[in-house]
């Protein structure tokens, strides 16, 4: 299919990705590494020293701190040049928000700030708001905060309560409601407040601290992330401009899911950096300490937890920068002289939906993971303060839930998917009526042996399975397919673990064309672990979802099929981690 | 004012040092500015800021050296200049006089340089191209004023400061202390690219290949391994024993 100029989301699940078509870490330009290098030395020159104070909740610390990122136009990346910014692409973006990850709470202060926080006005906002508000936002002198949660609408976002009466003269709207949970809100200037015109239409705003009825509930105790302010926004008869209201009124959901995919994906890059960061403290931490006369970083067990950190953080790596390289694929052929090229490159992130939702549930519950090993290596003295892992552990669990809970995600997967087949862009439905003549192929020509040939294999039977799967579930469920969330959330996982297990193949066979096998080794061993467990998942995913969808013969006969699809020589792990992990050892990092 | 600042491209301080076939593996080594050559841009930067003129920043090296120009550029330096040639790996004399001759082609008020660099620690480069051009310089500057055609430095001198007044041209080392060092911003990495980066080769310099180096590396090995440390128990003068004999045994002898 020649699809090769037109932005197309979740087309790796029916056809295959060339991968010099994959933007991977091995292309950053030098610039890219200049910015990452000046990222990462603000970080731990500046930030680093200040922990303790920022931990301690120091508003006046933070907000200096972002004024300091500014001048040096880390918060400016994604604001066109035309208002302040550096209209970076995303592939730099993305790689300005792994480095920052180091700075713990002042991260996720920033990047809520340079997010969700100014991305509406980016995206959303006419020339007038462009022109008002971004300069002061791209160089931090002010901080933006977004305001979509409620203490009763969470996950159910458009149930908001807050209201927006609109004045007789029609200059102004007259907001009344509570935001909750608002990370900056303690010392933001401007918030991307929600609210319903006359209780129905879902509409976006932006509200300045100073207009009057603005004010401030009390910080949250939070279990992690303590550095960074959380607090209820309070709206009380504020006085907003009609000229703030920003995109169309009844719009707001239009800006509040597409600013969530981009949240969603910058949550990811984030996560991916801290994920790095956890296996240098635990690795570091094995090369020091010494039981039964050994460091413990010699212990096969403790070098196995290493190579399950590093190759999953290696697979979410690939997924993140892939994701920014088709992000910025489908941004690059913009018209950008017109008027709503905000709407247009939102509509192009849209496009990727699918993976940005992706990229958030494999990269939180990778961290989760990568944290949890991290402070078991660490014993008993990851279980105290004093030894950072123990901060890692507890500001990770947040991200599975912000930015859309994980569940919500897998969902959004499923429903955006089907919206896509639904609307004729991906043809998953025809797929599926070829899909008997394409899994005999892909049998017949099952390579017996050869070079990353079952590697390759198993990435294309993991994609007839999920059609599979799919096919079954729609036969048997229709259009209320929507309500069994159980078998859409094993979907879900089958797409993400496709999506994973692809990148890492990817990916990998370039860095082999390009460095040659003995430089290309670790990701090597790596890309195996990978994509065998990624298809123990796939397997166990697709078992569990037939024995709901079938019954009695059926059954037995559909497990023969997938049995026989799923065949493969298993290949020995316990040696491949035993490498990988002396490996990280040695370096004591995360390393490729 | 013209301002030249020489830098060099060593490898980053956290980087082990591996010997490979009696010379040290540059395979996969990160490269970074020689941090002391750091605050000499800084200062550069921060003199034209305050007095006016440009800067350029000058090193010898290989092709990947070209990043710690573009590195200086993004800092803010006006110009950059490489001087590459095979036929001219040397020695800091062959430096010298191959940084002397693309300083004086172009003219010079001020030469700042680092310390000395942390990977081959001779701190001779700087000094021997203010001999060359024969103009004075000042070592292991801690602080500098610059007015008009005068420079006061102050310098380390084994604890205590020593000011030094010279008149312009002057060539200044730069000491830890000197200032800090700024980042390269984003949007000066940006302008980076579009700033002039010119690759000078011997012919360009007029320098045949009658500058030999002088000096020959014979051998590269890395330090000894440390061997465990112990520590002394007991009362003082079962301690005192314990050394002289530990001492003696490790074949030194007192007379």
């Amino acid at each position: 299919m020649a699809l090769k100029n037109k932005a197309v989301g979740a087309h790796f699940l029916i056809e295959e990705t060339e991968k010099s078509s994959l933007v991977t870490p091995e292309d950053f330009s030098d610039e890219q590494r200049m910015f990452a290098e000046t990222t990462r030395s603000f970080i731990e020159k500046e930030v680093v020293p200040k922990d303790e104070a920022i931990e301690s909740l120091d508003y006046g610390l933070t907000v200096n701190l972002i004024r300091k990122a500014g001048e040096l136009g880390l918060v400016a990346a994604d604001v066109p040049e035309a208002y302040g910014g550096l209209g970076a692409d995303k592939v730099s973006s993305t790689l300005i928000t792994e480095s920052l990850a180091k700075g713990s709470s002042f991260s996720l202060s920033v990047s809520a700030h340079s997010g969700i926080g100014t991305l509406p006005i980016v995206f959303f906002g006419n020339d007038a708001q462009k022109k008002k508000y971004l300069p002061d936002l791209a160089s931090g002198t002010k901080i933006a905060a977004y305001c979509l949660t409620e203490p009763s609408s969470g996950s159910d976002a458009l149930s908001a309560k807050t209201t927006a009466k609109r004045s007789k003269d029609g200059k102004y709207y007259i907001l009344n409601g509570e935001k909750q949970f608002i990370t900056n809100a303690g010392f933001a200037d401007i918030f991307i407040v929600y609210a319903k015109i006359e209780g129905k239409d879902f509409t976006t705003f932006i509200v300045e601290r100073t207009m009057e009825g603005v004010s401030l509930g009390p910080e949250e105790k939070k279990m992690g992330i303590k550095g960074s302010s959380t607090r209820p926004v309070i709206l009380e008869n504020v006085k907003v401009p009609a000229g703030n209201l920003l995109g169309e009124a009844g719009k707001g959901h239009v800006i509040a899911f597409n600013i969530l995919n981009i949240g969603r994906f910058k949550l990811a890059a984030g996560v991916l950096g801290s994920a790095k960061e956890a296996i240098r403290l635990s690795a570091t931490f094995a090369n020091e300490r010494t039981q039964f006369k050994k460091l413990i970083s010699s212990f096969p067990l403790i070098r196995r937890k290493l190579a399950d950190m590093n190759v999953r953080t290696y697979t979410l790596e690939s997924m993140v920068y892939r994701t920014s390289g088709l992000i910025d694929g489908a941004l690059k052929d913009l018209d950008y002289s017109s008027s709503d090229i905000g709407w247009q490159s939102a509509k192009g992130i849209a496009e990727y939906a699918i993976e940005c939702s992706i990229n958030k549930v494999f990269g939180s519950e990778t961290l989760d993971f990568v944290a949890d090993e991290g402070l078991q290596i660490h014993g008993g003295y990851g279980f105290t303060k004093d030894y950072k892992i123990e901060r890692i552990y507890r500001d990770s669990r947040i991200n599975r839930i912000f930015e859309g809970t994980n569940e919500i995600n897998r969902l959004v997967v499923m429903s955006t998917l089907q919206k896509k087949a639904v609307k004729g862009e991906l043809p998953l439905l025809e797929k599926a009526n070829t899909l008997k003549d394409e899994i005999e192929d892909l049998l017949e020509n099952r390579p017996t042996d050869g070079f990353l040939k079952q590697e390759t294999y198993l990435v294309s039977a993991a994609k007839k399975l999920f059609l599979l799967v799919l096919g079954l579930a729609y036969r048997k469920y229709g259009l209320n397919l929507q309500k069994e969330q159980q078998l859409l959330s094993h979907l879900s996982d089958l797409v993400i673990q496709i999506y994973a297990m692809e990148s890492v193949l990817l990916r990998t066979m370039k860095r082999l064309e390009k460095l040659g096998s003995e430089k290309a080794e670790n990701g090597l061993d790596m890309m195996r672990l990978a994509i065998f467990e990624g298809f123990d998942k796939t397997e166990s995913l697709v078992k569990e979802a037939l024995a709901h969808l079938e019954e009695g013969e059926a059954l037995i006969r559909r497990l023969a099929s997938v049995q026989k699809i799923a065949y493969r020589l298993p290949i020995d792990a316990i040696r491949l981690k035993g490498r990988i992990g002396m490996r990280v050892a040695e370096a004591s990092r995360y390393i490729v | 004012m013209k301002i030249w600042v020489c830098i060099k491209q060593t490898f980053d301080t956290e980087e082990k040092i591996v010997i490979e076939n009696g010379k040290v593996d540059e395979k996969d080594a990160e490269f970074i500015i020689n941090p002391y050559d750091e605050y000499a841009i800084e200062e550069a930067l921060q003199l034209r800021d305050e007095l006016g003129g440009e800067v350029t920043v000058i090193t010898v090296g290989p092709d990947r050296a070209e990043n710690a120009l573009r590195t200086a550029l993004a800092m803010g330096a006006d110009k950059a200049a490489l001087i590459q040639d095979p036929s001219l790996v040397g020695d800091e004399c062959v430096l010298a006089r191959m940084l002397a001759e693309a300083i004086r082609r172009e003219g010079f008020d001020l030469i700042l340089g680092g310390n000395f660099a942390v990977d081959s620690g001779s701190g001779q480069v700087a000094i021997r191209l203010a001999e060359e051009l024969d103009i004075p310089h000042i070592g292991s500057v801690t602080g500098l004023n610059v007015n008009g055609r005068q420079a006061i430095a102050k310098r380390d001198a084994e604890g205590d400061t020593e000011a030094v007044e010279s008149t312009l041209p002057v060539l200044i080392t730069a000491q830890q202390g000197l200032n800090e060092p700024r980042y390269p911003s984003l949007p000066g990495i940006m302008r980076a690219k579009r700033k002039p980066l010119e690759r000078l080769s011997a012919q360009d310099l007029g320098l045949s290949d009658s500058l030999k180096t002088k000096t020959l590396i014979i051998e590269e090995y890395l330090p000894p391994e440390k061997e465990a440390g112990k520590i002394l128990e007991g009362d003082l003068d079962q301690q005192v024993q314990e050394l002289v004999e530990a001492l003696c045994g490790k074949g030194l002898s007192f007379n």
